[in-house]
């Protein structure tokens, strides 16, 4: 490893520019990190960077970021069931229906079914709780649905998730009419996001401060059960500078979501109802972390656990790697596949949670093309359309760098198509690039 | 090379009657019409290694396939140890402790070794995460008789050798105590010392008491390691053989006439030298 680091005597700049990929991959490998991962950090660094200079410093803000952060997440949740689906060679086209369909009906029934036929009455706190668990358990039915026919009625994924597209998105038109259902209930709302709808600041350093001392935790404790068995193990000093850039990672974005205040009139209401005085500059109630964005969190932690640390995610990469090897070993492959859908169902029914939420309304465009960017954010984030490959982070990653691309180019006036324009040519051209880095690594 | 790890505890298998660890009764499989396998019978004794040759499409990967769950016959019976023995699937087959190292090797390209190795049957701690440092503990320990030299436990087995990927395939097939080893064509992929190699653990693992059927077109390989020659032609069975009561040619001119050596006529024989 050292060999490929240090350089010949007498080195050239050029020579050692064109060393640097090398030794940077060398390095990787001692450090034993996702060198894939690590493009992609480098990629979303270029994009913010760029923006920042283009837009004159207005990207790179406290509120910005904060902002980006709420906008991934309905994406970033799907994605990460979409790496599953694409990983066992599958496709859903569905995700986008999907949503609009369940937001539909989890804003039918706090609105009218649980207020009205349960006899609660508008604003019950158990609306909420109901509206979500309702929303979860029709994702996972529609989803697990669609698997089934997939996995037991041999019929292409593709085809089976194009009459779903169809199928849900129909069904909200005919029961809605074309209507929006709106507001949604106040508690409900707040899972959307929002001043109110976030940790504040002491919740938001506490989540920081646990996550933190969990990564660190865990690191060292990967390395002592490595050890243990008389494994190599990586250096301890890239164990300590993985935990020192997680510490700076987790805390600095709580900092950040922490320097956005609430908008000065709805700190001024709040003041005024709770009886505080504002001070000379304005009262100053940091945001913290938004629930979306918690609720992201939490799916991408689940979801990484699932795909490589249980049997399931371990089935499903082999089904993506070899199916017949997959078949062949026993795994029960059918029901591996039905399961994805069921997860990528049950996903779509938090994104549903989190969009109707933050638009505090269900319209029946809702969800439109969103399979497009769940797929777009996998694929961006390294998963491969061959199968057996892709990364739950990579795929959030992704949905981050789509979303920074379309928030930056709005901040540059740059009009609708084309953003399009420009986001269809990054998702080729990303696809392009590590494919070619691929085919250079064999 | 020693033993292989726990084969001094491993059980040992039931025999029927005869002695016999396996036996195929009239098994015939057809495709559209065509007898794949038509009412073959075929046994093995533990410790024996059995070479199954033909040519394409004589049946012989049929037939196997049969034995380890992949192919479901039309009719005909599979005794294990004496009891008939219901294969419906791969899962079936290795219960009644019967591997298969498939010529593709069926391995997940995308995982590595350790994770192939266990594919199907991870191990997983008392929490059900995934127990990855036990399963690449046992892998390095199997690996460390079968292939010695093998260091990459942590890529992907598409980027090992040809030889590599077999001892994968192969420590899949023994980690887990099996008696009745299927081998189809082991050595068709590999370079001589590789070759060597696995004729080496071959050996070993006969000695060890399993019963092995070779599936193979090199028929050096056949007479170097079989205790006995099964010939197919044409979805059937021309004759089983002790490897010491015949040679090479006749037991090619059974590949390519599909008769036993006394039933083929002179001007067979002759036509087989010229064309030969």
């Amino acid at each position: 490893m050292s060999e490929a680091v240090t350089p010949t005597p007498t080195p050239s700049i050029g020579d050692r520019l064109r060393q640097l990929p090398q030794a940077g991959g060398a390095l990787a490998r001692t450090a034993d990190v996702d060198t894939r991962l690590i493009g992609l950090v480098a990629a979303l660094a270029i994009i913010w960077i760029g923006f920042n200079i283009a837009t004159g410093g207005s990207f790179l803000t406290a509120r910005n970021l904060w902002n980006l952060s709420v906008q991934s997440a309905s994406i970033a949740i799907m994605a990460t069931g979409m790496v599953l689906v694409i990983v066992s060679r599958n496709i859903d086209l569905s995700v986008g229906s999907m949503l609009g369909f369940i937001g539909y009906t989890m804003a039918m029934a706090q609105t009218a079914w649980f207020p009205d036929g349960l006899g609660l009455g508008l604003g019950h706190p158990a609306i909420w709780i109901l509206t979500v668990i309702l929303g979860l358990v029709l994702g996972l039915a529609v989803g697990l649905l669609q698997g089934f026919v997939i996995a037991y009625g041999f019929i292409p994924s593709f085809i089976v998730t194009l009459g779903g597209l169809l199928v849900w998105r129909g069904l909200i038109f005919q029961y809605a009419q074309g209507q929006t259902i709106a507001p949604l209930d106040t508690t409900f709302r707040l899972l959307g996001g929002g001043p109110q709808g976030s940790l504040g600041e002491w919740g938001s350093w506490a989540v920081g401060i646990i996550a933190t001392v969990v990564v660190v935790t865990g690191l060292f404790l990967l390395r002592r059960r490595r050890a243990k068995y008389g494994f190599q193990i990586r250096p301890i000093w890239a164990t300590v500078v993985l935990g020192v850039i997680a510490a700076v990672v987790i805390l600095g974005a709580v900092w950040v979501v922490n320097a956005y205040p609430w908008p000065e009139n709805l700190a001024n209401q709040y003041a005024q109802q709770n009886g505080i005085e504002v001070p000379p500059g304005g009262l100053v109630i940091p945001t913290g972390i938004a629930f979306p964005v918690l609720i992201t969190i939490g799916v991408a932690i689940v979801m990484t656990h699932l795909a490589e640390r249980r049997r399931f995610g371990r089935n499903v990469y082999a089904i993506g790697g070899n199916p017949q090897a997959a078949e062949l070993s026993g795994i029960n492959t059918k029901r591996s596949v039905m399961l994805v859908f069921g997860v990528m169902g049950l996903l779509a029914g938090v994104s549903a949670i989190v969009q109707t939420a933050r638009l505090n309304a269900a319209v029946t465009g809702l969800g439109v093309t969103n399979e497009l960017d769940v797929i777009s954010a996998a694929v961006i984030g390294g998963t491969s359309f061959l199968g057996g490959i892709g990364t739950i982070p990579g795929a959030v990653l992704g949905a981050v760098v789509m979303q920074s691309l379309r928030s930056g180019m709005v901040q540059m006036r740059v009009d609708s198509p084309t953003q399009d324009i420009v986001v269809g040519i990054v998702l080729v051209a990303a696809v392009g690039f590590d494919a070619w880095l691929r085919r250079r690594s064999t | 090379m020693t033993a292989v790890p726990d084969s001094a505890e491993r059980p040992a298998p039931p025999l029927s009657p005869e002695g016999y660890l396996v036996e195929m009764r009239d098994i015939s499989v057809s495709f559209g019409g065509v007898h794949a396998v038509n009412e073959v019978s075929i046994n093995l004794r533990p410790g024996e290694v059995l070479g199954l040759v033909g040519g394409n499409g004589a049946g012989k990967s049929t037939l196997m396939k049969v034995l380890s769950g992949a192919q479901i016959p039309d009719s005909g019976d599979i005794l294990i140890g004496g009891q008939v023995a219901t294969i419906h699937n791969p899962r079936d087959a290795r219960s009644y402790g019967i591997e298969c190292i498939y010529q593709t090797l069926a391995l997940a390209d995308n995982l590595d070794a350790s994770a192939n190795v266990f594919l199907g049957r991870e191990l997983v701690q008392r929490t059900g995460v995934l127990d990855d440092a036990a399963m690449e503990d046992a892998t390095r320990r199997l690996m460390k008789r079968l292939n010695p030299r093998f260091q990459n436990f942590r890529s992907a087995v598409e980027s090992l050798s040809g030889g590599q990927r077999q001892s994968v395939a192969i420590a899949r097939a023994i980690q887990f105590n099996a008696t009745i080893l299927i081998m189809d064509e082991p050595t068709a992929a590999l370079g001589p010392a590789e070759t060597a190699q696995v004729r080496d653990l071959i050996r070993q693992l006969k000695t060890e008491g399993l019963g092995i059927f070779l599936i193979s077109h090199d028929i050096h390989d056949v007479f170097d390691l079989a205790d006995r020659i099964s010939v197919m032609y044409h979805g059937r069975i021309v004759d089983t053989l002790d490897k010491d009561k015949v040679t090479t040619d006749e037991v090619l001119g059974m590949i390519i006439l599909g008769k036993k050596p006394g039933e083929v006529t002179r001007e067979e024989l002759d036509a087989f030298r010229i064309a030969g």
